[in-house]
């Protein structure tokens, strides 16, 4: 806990102050390599994509170079975007609810995974922890190409998912198709009848699987820093084990959930594996649409411009949960 | 606990609540250890108790069983006459004002004062809150977070926190242990102010005999998971009944010696061939081999020669005189080795005693004690000031 700053430690710091301002110019000296690479690497890049997206032009038509002039400012290319991948195809929706119902069952399965590591595995809390991330010692795409075997249509989980009955109610989701095709985000059902693999739900699965450990690390590193004694105070106070983790556990675990989303979500919205190995041919995400643009098409600036709006509804969706959230008011 | 449900305006009725705490018989074992040892305690309802002892003694380990945030491994605690043996901690009537106070973070003060009575789903939080944050004077802070406040305002929200849900037995785990000197003696009289206002049961842990012997009006001295002694603070200063309790409890000069009779309420000694007397009743041995102790400022100094008729007394040489203001801190060289030290009020005009000058310590036999002499004379003699 901190006091308050008894008054003699003023004179010191101005001291200190003084002494330091002699480098004023440490401060940014240490900044620079940082300040460079992400003007190099993200906000240079970041310009040429916004005046990419307003250009006109292909890379496999005509002379194959783009231009772009500020007094016809090709805004037509956020209008095929919309027409192409929002109204005739649902893609950019879907990439969102996608990565959506991905993070809340990445929260669903690392918060109570996490909570145990934190809280509850005493001497194992170390080999938990290296287990969470030892997948990554295996390349992302052999992970994933692993799923499509066990999603295979024969496989044990199918199987049992069948026999069960669950693959026919995951089947029964879908979109009617009497509704506009702007809606059509599961045509066909999150699953097929007797199958999952090239279906919704393998990507969706594939999604979680593979940003698991950012959801988990993030809430293990916030519910590790809560002090044991908050949460006996709690029960001190009236708390049932229940209401301790809702009145205090949680709220102190905000941090971490809103980390922890935000590296699943949005990584998520954007990528182009899951949907290109475990998805069926035609269910593409945007991740895979602007692949498509870029390398089949060559539409440079449809595919900038898809780039864009994925960019700026991301942000602003962040900007927004993150102010809902509230964390900056936490310690 | 029916007193909860009625809402008032003031958080605080002076009538005098609390109930008789019992620990009977309980024992808590982790693994091997045992922290706390077959120890049985009643405290009167109403009283301001402190359990007092060094770092692992139990103390703390016995708190957190009354709050029910440890489970006994043997025996009873009943609170009123209700066994809370088994209970979860929100279903006991007590509350505890934690060590480093665990003010929820997240929370402003307000809220961290209203949690207990939100769960407890009382009617009137707000007028209650604003009350006891007007008792312990930080109702300009309502909407501050903790962090944003001093380690005695901290110290106030929590014993606000604690007190608002009226419990029958408030527990104080080392409550000002993180504060300073000096506004722990401020916070001293506060508690005991707002204890004699809101007349619960207050049981207040602490390794500080100062801040125990300020505070609590019975004081039971715990070493390795037992009682050693329990008394009002004056009775065990003045007739400490173990070498532990002599230590710990301020200083005291243990002496080897021999009681050589009791005649009425008399008891004679033989102390390094000379002959001394005590009053029977301070006597806590079964055996004849004693240590004969008494504390530091109950001794007397003089130069030698100086007749001291119906006191016990012994030569010695000073080996060292401190002047430190309102006393002097003299250590004395007995003629067999071992040295006593003795605090001497500044009465003279002419200053201290040096080094090397052979003197003659006395003392009234009435202050005398006796302690069985099978005990460590050093027990409980090292404490740490301010650990934690």
């Amino acid at each position: 806990m901190s006091a308050a700053p008894a008054p003699g430690a003023a004179a010191p710091a101005d001291d200190v102050a003084r002494s330091v301002g002699t480098k004023a110019w440490t401060p940014y000296a240490l900044l620079s390599p940082g300040m460079l690479w992400l003007a190099i690497f993200f906000l240079i890049p970041t310009v040429m994509l916004a005046r990419m997206s307003l250009s006109s032009g292909s890379a496999f038509a005509g002379d194959g170079t783009f231009t772009f002039s500020v007094k016809s400012l090709q805004w037509g290319n956020y209008g095929d975007a919309i027409s192409k991948y929002v109204i005739d195809s649902p893609i950019f929706q879907k990439s969102l609810i996608y990565a959506l119902i991905a993070t809340v069952l990445c929260l669903a399965i690392a918060y109570p995974l996490a909570y145990t590591i934190a809280f509850k595995a005493g001497r194992w809390r170390n080999l938990l922890l290296v287990l969470v991330i030892a997948p990554f010692f295996t390349s992302f795409l052999l992970r994933t190409t692993a799923w499509s075997t066990i999603l295979s249509d024969s496989s044990v989980v199918v199987q049992f998912m069948e026999s069960t009955g669950m693959l026919n109610v995951l089947h029964a989701i879908n979109t009617p198709d009497s509704w506009p095709t702007w809606t059509q985000i599961f045509p066909d059902g999150l699953t097929g009848e007797n199958r999952v693999l090239q279906t919704p739900l393998a990507v969706i699965l594939g999604i979680t699987y593979n940003f698991l450990p950012f959801m988990t690390l993030p809430l293990f590193a916030s519910l590790e820093r809560i002090d044991i004694r908050l949460i006996e105070a709690a029960t001190d106070l009236y708390s049932s084990a229940f209401t301790a983790f809702r009145k205090v556990t949680f709220p102190l675990s905000l941090p971490g959930v809103v980390a922890g989303t935000l590296l699943t979500f949005i990584p998520a919205a954007g990528d182009p594996v899951n949907a290109a190995l475990l998805g069926a041919a035609n269910d593409s995400l945007m991740g895979n649409a602007i692949d498509a643009q870029f390398k089949a098409t060559g539409n440079y600036p449809l595919a900038a411009s898809l780039s864009v709006m994925l960019m700026v509804v991301i942000v602003t969706m962040v900007a927004l949960y993150v102010r809902r959230a509230g964390t900056e008011e936490l310690v | 606990m029916s007193e909860q449900t009625t809402s008032t305006a003031a958080p605080v009725s002076t009538s005098g609540g609390g109930a008789d705490l019992h620990i009977v018989d309980v024992t808590k074992r982790f693994g091997s250890f045992k922290a706390v040892d077959d120890l049985t305690l009643t405290i009167p309802a109403g009283s301001f108790f402190a359990l007092l002892g060094p770092s692992g003694c139990g103390k703390t380990t016995t708190l957190r069983m009354v709050a029910g945030l440890e489970e006994p491994s043997a025996g009873r605690i009943v609170i009123g006459n209700e066994d809370v043996t088994h209970k979860k901690p929100y279903k006991r009537p007590v509350n505890t004002v934690f060590q480093s106070y665990a003010l929820f973070p997240h929370l402003d003060i307000f809220e961290n004062v209203a949690f207990g009575l939100r769960r407890s789903g009382s009617k009137d939080v707000r007028n209650e809150v604003e009350a006891m944050l007007e008792l312990v004077e930080l109702s300009t802070y309502a909407r501050r977070k903790p962090t944003q406040l001093s380690g005695g305002q901290q110290q106030r929200v929590a014993v606000a926190r604690a007190l608002i849900n009226k419990p029958e037995v408030l527990l104080l785990d080392e409550p000002l242990g993180a504060l300073d000197l000096k506004l722990r003696r401020q916070m001293q009289i506060e508690l005991k102010r707002i204890q004699t206002d809101v007349g619960i049961t207050f049981v207040h842990v602490t390794h500080d005999q100062e801040e125990a012997m300020t505070m609590a009006d019975t004081i039971a001295v715990m070493n390795a998971g037992q009682v050693e002694q329990m008394g009002a603070p004056m009775e065990l200063y003045e007739n400490p009944v173990t070498t532990f309790v002599a230590n710990f409890l301020g200083q005291s000069n243990l002496i080897k010696g021999e009681l050589t009779g009791k005649t009425g309420g008399d008891a004679s000694l033989l102390v390094q061939g000379q002959r001394m007397a005590m009053p029977t009743a301070r006597v806590h041995s079964e055996r004849d081999e004693v240590w004969v102790g008494v504390r530091p400022e109950k001794m007397q100094i003089s130069r030698a020669g100086t007749a001291v008729e119906g006191e016990n007394s012994m030569a010695g040489v000073v080996t060292d005189a401190s002047y430190i203001g309102v006393s002097t801190q003299y250590l004395v060289k007995l003629p067999w080795g071992q040295e006593v030290s003795i605090f001497s009020q500044n009465l003279s005009t002419e200053g201290p005693l040096g080094a090397g000058e052979d003197v003659v310590l006395h003392w009234n036999p009435a202050h005398t004690f006796a302690l069985d002499a099978s005990q460590d004379a050093d027990a409980g003699a090292e404490k740490v000031e301010g650990d934690e």
